[in-house]
């Protein structure tokens, strides 16, 4: 019988938080649809190295977001959204023409964006809000998930899958070899503007539960830890989502028991799980590599 | 020659999304056509970013079926020349006309220097990058491309390799990689950018055969090179570059020692003294 209760005990330390409490539930299934997106997003922008470009865009949504907060106050989904997605947007575009005008500064120009995002959206939630309201917009708030905002991180995780789904092949050869896709007519800005879009969009949607500051952490953290371990694009983006699910619910359950903001355990169980495939993963594939070159000689 | 017509389930499901890029039909196919197509003139062409183009005042013409090699000191713009050819650096002046790019009949090379060559991506697949107008950005690759890539891999000393990760070739493994997707292509007018830069003699001497090959099926084949005895060897065009063209033609009257020492002056902005004295 020992065996049984233990086998119980496991389950109530593992699933029971989930069982009990709904606000778990939920939270567990938005970072999972977030999770489900972000594997060829988080890819997508590692290989393309836009990691810098994906910290800017997801401090752009602030502003719009303040904005919104200012109009509607915290709880309307609708006005945040829009207001994110606009300024989102918005640096998007102004970051792609500067850095034409200007191609050599691109980091500088990058960096200046995220600072004036931060600070206009920090001193536009400050005309109204409280602190609270300030370390809400911050770093989000996983467990106030509702269904409304649900279904909204579902919806833009679906569409964010199919129309990646259709353009992943160009996107990811872009960042392999652009001048081969430039030469044979393929490719393009069209993709490039939708990607931007897509990412934008997902931001938007982590924003509720992750905050400006930690939106892009799901996104890039499982990604590289993926990255260490595969050798191909598809398995990369499979084990990315299975990376960000594990990080979602160690982080969330982690929250749980020992009483912690979740959002930032989320994003810190992707960290340590990053950094535990650099030291394990890089070993293993550099020793893999090893082999087939003493194999060939 | 394979069809462009994408088969299969998909091609109903896609269809409306072909304005996007569901691949492309090649406009002109039979091996004849080569010699109205293959030639390249350049007419007065300058090209570069701000008041100082890479190149400047090139005028001239690459003839259908021939080999010719791009020479010059570092800063002299050869790769430029290639870029603008290829279409993927602007001109500031004058004009390229190259039939071969606007029927996509057409293949650029570019220097590995250019790709990410950790990028996670098996051999197979880079070969099959070739044979991008089969399937466009979102069509399923057919068995007939693959059995395509998998002849190209072994003409280019590849035939074990195919499913490796790119990311454990050396450079002369990743060289070859690159001319077998050239094979897949299967173009009448082929650039290459340093295509011999650190690679292995064995593999520098695989790559020309399969450009020699190139040259008897009567492809138009531009490379820029730095080894002056091996153009002297197998090429039988040159242009010397040093930002303008210094000689252009017949590889044993460009490769003179004169105009080699003048194309160094240019360069090192010694030009206009070397004249005036």
């Amino acid at each position: 019988m020992n065996s049984v209760y233990s086998l119980g005990g496991l389950y109530h330390l593992l699933i029971g938080p989930f069982a009990t409490y709904g606000f778990m539930r939920t939270a567990l299934v938005a970072c999972f649809a977030l999770a489900l997106a972000n594997g060829p997003i988080g890819t997508l922008l590692l290989l393309r190295r836009m990691s810098l470009e994906g910290d800017v865009l997801s401090h752009a949504v602030m502003p719009g977001a303040a904005l919104g907060f200012l109009y509607a106050g915290y709880y309307s989904l609708e006005a945040l959204s829009v207001g994110g997605l606009l300024t989102g947007a918005l640096v998007a575009g102004s970051a792609g023409l500067i850095g034409r005008l200007q191609p050599k500064r691109k980091e500088t120009n990058l960096a200046a964006f995220y600072l004036l995002s931060l600070a206009s959206g920090i001193i536009i939630v400050s005309i109204r809000g409280s602190n609270v309201d300030l370390a809400h917009v911050l770093f989000g708030t996983v467990l106030a998930v509702d269904m409304r905002d649900l279904v909204f991180i579902a919806a833009v995780s679906s569409a964010t899958l199919l129309v990646l789904a259709v353009i992943l092949r160009p996107l990811a050869v872009e960042s392999f070899d652009p001048a081969f896709l430039r030469s044979i007519g393929a490719g393009g800005g069209l993709f490039r503007a939708i990607f931007l879009i897509a990412v934008v969009l997902n931001l938007v949607a982590s924003f509720q539960a992750f905050g400006t500051l930690l939106a892009i952490g799901p996104m890039l953290l499982p990604a590289a830890a993926a990255l260490c371990w595969t050798e191909r694009i598809w398995p990369t983006i499979a084990l990315n989502v299975a990376i960000g699910m594990a990080a979602d619910y160690a982080g969330l359950l982690t929250s749980y028991y020992a009483n912690l903001p979740s959002g930032p355990a989320i994003v810190l169980a992707g960290g340590i799980i990053f950094g535990l495939s650099l030291i394990i993963g890089g070993r293993f594939r550099r020793d893999e590599r090893r082999t087939v070159e003493e194999g060939r000689a | 020659m394979t069809s462009a017509q994408p088969r299969g389930f998909g091609r109903h499901l896609l269809a409306p999304l072909d304005w996007l890029d569901g691949g492309y039909a090649p406009r002109v196919l039979a091996a004849a056509r080569r010699d109205d197509v293959a030639g390249i003139d350049l007419d007065n062409v300058s090209a570069g970013y701000g008041d100082r183009p890479a190149i400047s005042g090139i005028s001239g013409r690459f003839a259908p079926a021939s080999l010719t090699a791009v020479i010059g000191p570092n800063g002299a713009g050869k790769s430029s020349l290639l870029k603008a050819i290829a279409g993927t650096l602007p001109l500031q002046f004058g004009s390229i006309r190259c039939a071969a790019r606007a029927a996509r009949d057409f293949a650029y090379m570019p220097q590995q220097a250019e790709l990410d060559r950790t990028f996670p991506i098996s051999v197979r697949d880079l070969i099959a990058l070739g044979a991008w107008r089969n399937f466009g950005a979102y069509r399923r690759v057919g068995n007939d491309v693959f059995d395509r890539v998998a002849e190209a891999a072994a003409s280019a000393g590849l035939g074990g390799y195919l499913d490796r990760p790119v990311e454990g070739l050396s450079v002369g493994e990743f060289q070859r990689a690159l001319f077998a997707r050239l094979l897949v292509q299967d173009a009448a007018v082929i650039l290459l950018d340093e295509p011999f830069a650190a690679v292995d003699e064995r593999t520098t001497e695989d790559l020309l055969r399969l450009i020699g090959r190139w040259h008897e099926e009567g492809r138009t084949i531009i490379a820029v090179l730095h080894d002056l005895d091996r153009v002297r060897e197998f090429f039988p065009q040159a242009l010397l570059l040093a930002r303008s063209c210094i000689a252009w033609g017949e590889t044993a009257v460009v490769l003179t020692a004169d105009n080699l020492a003048r194309a160094r002056d240019v360069m090192q902005g010694r030009g206009d003294r070397r004249a005036a004295s």
